[in-house]
């Protein structure tokens, strides 16, 4: 654009998306959802030996009101199903959903009358992770792979388009 | 009575328990079993109730503790079916004697038409929850029992899934959800 040759070199025109978006992608703050074993790896991520710190998403909220990115890490139970759904549309958007595990993506071994046979049938599900646990590789790659579709402009899939143009607060 | 001088090993004891729960209670006993040095006693679901009062306040005896309390659904296993009267679940209770370190095992077959058995929550507290769990998985219902719901299915579930005519995948709701009615 014109603007930037006719001022210094310390001026960058860019758009208001472009900013807002690379702000979202190096401050993705999770709600650990974690039910099982894969939860186990889900810390491990975050602690000092994963630091998943490296790539902004450290700050864990227990308050789905604060935060963007849900990880539901485990088996998900027929009970245990609302509260999920509950917690996951309490999540101010844009909300991205990673799902950790087998049994959080397809109910894994557990093909039982009481278990969730994967989240994707009642939640937007952006990011699938496979693994029995996967390991805390596979979470930070997941977490990554969100970066990159935030950074591209993405929409989450579980945004109404329409809403999410009027803006946030709309 | 230290640790290791409990016996922790029936053999020796077992005629006891059976000599006196025989003598106290001659009609109200079915079975008395010992396999893999495991001790068991069916009697009749008229005189369980007596049964483990009195295994529990026996000064000798003292099986203090109540270990677990659920139920089997036999209604495929043809021989314990015409041993005991057609009855389709026996409820279990597994007794533990801190005084002596012995398990008893004591089961009561119930029938489907009447399924109930009266409650030990009067004598253990913790039988509260263990019958519920029973109670959700198999339908049997604790006679005076406190506050007998559902603890492990959610209250609107239907059927009792651990019975064996429950099939293993479900009737179809997992899949299904009404969250608008679980919100309500
Ligand atoms: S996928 Fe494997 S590790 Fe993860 S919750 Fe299921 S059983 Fe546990």
């Amino acid at each position: 654009m014109g603007l930037e040759n006719r001022s210094d070199d310390n001026i960058i025109t860019t758009t208001v998306d472009k900013v807002i978006n690379w702000g979202r992608k190096n401050s993705l703050w999770p709600m650990p959802f974690g039910t099982a074993c894969c939860a186990i790896e889900m810390m491990a991520t975050l602690a000092s030996k994963y630091d998943l710190s490296r790539f902004g998403a450290e700050a864990i909220r227990f308050s789905p009101r604060q935060s963007d990115l849900l990880i539901v890490s485990g088996r998900i139970s027929l009970k245990m199903m609302p509260v999920l759904k509950k917690i996951y549309d309490q999540m101010p958007e844009p909300k991205w959903v990673i799902s950790m595990g087998a049994c959080a993506s397809c109910g894994g071994v557990f093909d039982t009358y009481t278990l969730i046979q994967g989240v994707d049938q009642f939640l937007p599900v952006d990011m699938y992770i496979p693994g029995c646990p996967p390991r805390p590789e596979d979470l930070i790659d997941a977490v990554l792979q969100i970066q990159r579709q935030i950074d591209a402009g993405e929409f989450p899939k579980g945004t109404i388009p329409d809403a999410n143009s009027v803006s946030v607060a709309g | 009575m230290s640790e290791e001088e409990k016996d922790t090993t029936n053999s020796e004891k077992s005629p006891a328990v059976f000599e006196r729960v025989k003598e106290q209670f001659q009609d109200g006993v079915l079975d008395l079993s010992e396999e893999f040095d495991e001790l068991s006693i069916v009697a009749h679901k008229d005189f369980v109730y007596g049964i483990l009062e009195f295994l529990k306040n026996d000064a000798e005896l003292s099986y203090d503790f109540l270990v677990d309390v659920t139920a089997v659904d036999y209604s495929q296993m043809e021989d314990v079916l015409t041993k005991y009267d057609y009855a389709r679940f026996m409820v279990v209770y597994h007794l533990y004697s801190y005084k002596t370190g012995h398990r008893l095992r004591v089961k009561a077959p119930v029938h489907e038409k009447e399924l109930s058995v009266r409650t030990v929550t009067s004598l253990w507290k913790g039988a509260a929850w263990l019958e519920r769990e029973a109670y959700d998985m198999f339908g049997i219902t604790f006679e005076n029992h406190p506050d007998l719901r559902r603890i492990l299915m959610p209250d609107d579930f239907e059927g009792y899934p651990l019975c064996k005519d429950y099939p293993l995948r479900g009737r179809g709701e997992r899949e299904t959800f009404d969250f608008e009615r679980q919100n309500a």
